[in-house]
């Protein structure tokens, strides 16, 4: 155990990190998938809408998609662009 | 110990990005390469691959646009093959945009909007012929969307004139600091979703190409590039541009 550097340290814990940021996925799937079966019920309803029922499902989609991403944007610059290690570094 | 640290140090640095992403032994390439360094203001900065990407596909725009003038200033009563073409392409993006705007879809209207989701849907599927998509770079997503909340705040401002400030105090006084957040926090919702759509795909396709045996990458990846590219690009595009009429709609409105 002594062998662990500071950088490994922050490298495990950023790893670690990337990996709890991703679990932001759950609600956006959960969402969406909420959004795709209540557009499905309305298709079942009134098939005659469907084109409009399709566009507003997708825009709802996307926009309960945005918290989803930011956890991947987060998990995305723990990876490749580590703010942690650079202020480390520069320190 | 020491070793694997150091090189998942040059890696998230990215000195070494190119050569390991985890325990990989193959190159995972999906970042943005800086091809030629210039001044600017004292910083060294870089024509990126955004940009080459960018000029070919505005080059491409420029040329459809010069063709279908030059189309349309000989225009048949009786269209057929190209002008046919362009002709559908604008009664379709202005169909969506007075079906989304409503009364307030006027002309001008459909000139941002449809340039703006003509540039992404491009942008977004240049990933098929091998470019690297432009909208996979946070500083042009964050350019777009920028360009759309001036849009919007113009708009706010044009027809609010002092009352913008007093609608920030709606419902009650308690919330202004809220909503004042929640103006801002356009910029940032609409050119982070854009960015993680299109930055997703790419490395999704980049790790399939790079991961998998040089067998299963024929034929294979058409239906990742049919998903990640087209599907979503396409998605991609019209909700940004949805969102950016729906906003300006309710400033208007409100």
């Amino acid at each position: 155990m002594n062998q662990i550097t500071n950088e490994g340290l922050i490298l495990a814990c950023s790893a670690v990190g990337a990996g709890l940021a991703m679990i932001a996925g759950i609600g956006p799937g959960v969402g969406q998938g909420y959004a795709a079966g209540q557009g499905a019920a309305a298709v079942g309803r009134n098939p005659g809408a469907k084109g409009d029922i399709m566009s507003t499902m997708l825009l709802g989609q996307a926009v309960a998609e945005t918290t989803g991403l930011y956890g991947l944007v987060i998990a995305l610059l723990l990876m490749y662009a580590n703010p942690l290690l650079t202020k480390f570094l520069n320190l | 110990m020491v070793n694997v640290a150091a090189s998942a140090l040059d890696m998230v640095t990215g000195i070494g990005a190119m050569q390991t992403v985890l325990s990989s032994e193959k190159a995972v390439d999906f970042f943005i390469h800086e091809l030629i360094p210039y001044k600017f203001f004292g910083q060294t900065v870089y024509i990126t691959t955004t940009h080459v990407c960018e000029l070919i596909i505005i080059l491409g725009i420029l040329i459809f646009a010069i063709a279908a003038r030059i189309k349309i200033m000989h225009a048949e009563e009786v269209p057929r093959g190209f002008q046919n073409v362009v002709e559908f392409l604008i009664e379709l993006l202005e169909k969506y945009v007075h079906g989304a705007m409503g009364t307030h879809g006027k002309k001008s209207y459909v000139n941002y909007i449809g340039t703006i989701m003509l540039f992404i849907l491009l942008c977004n599927i240049s990933g098929l012929v091998g470019l690297r998509a432009p909208t996979a770079d946070y500083g042009t997503t964050l350019c777009l969307a920028l360009i759309s909340v001036g849009m919007i705040q113009y708009n706010n401002i044009k027809t609010n004139k002092f009352r913008v400030v007093t609608n920030l105090f709606k419902p009650i006084p308690l919330l202004f600091p809220i909503n004042l957040i929640g103006e801002f926090a356009t910029i940032i919702s609409l050119s982070l979703r854009l960015f993680g759509n299109v930055m997703a795909g790419t490395v999704m396709i980049t790790l399939y190409y790079t991961l998998m045996p040089v067998i299963a990458t024929i034929g294979i990846p058409t239906v990742f590039h049919a998903y990640l590219d087209v599907f979503s690009g396409a998605i991609q595009a019209y909700v940004f541009t949805m969102l950016t009429m729906v906003f300006i709609t309710d400033k208007i409105e409100g």
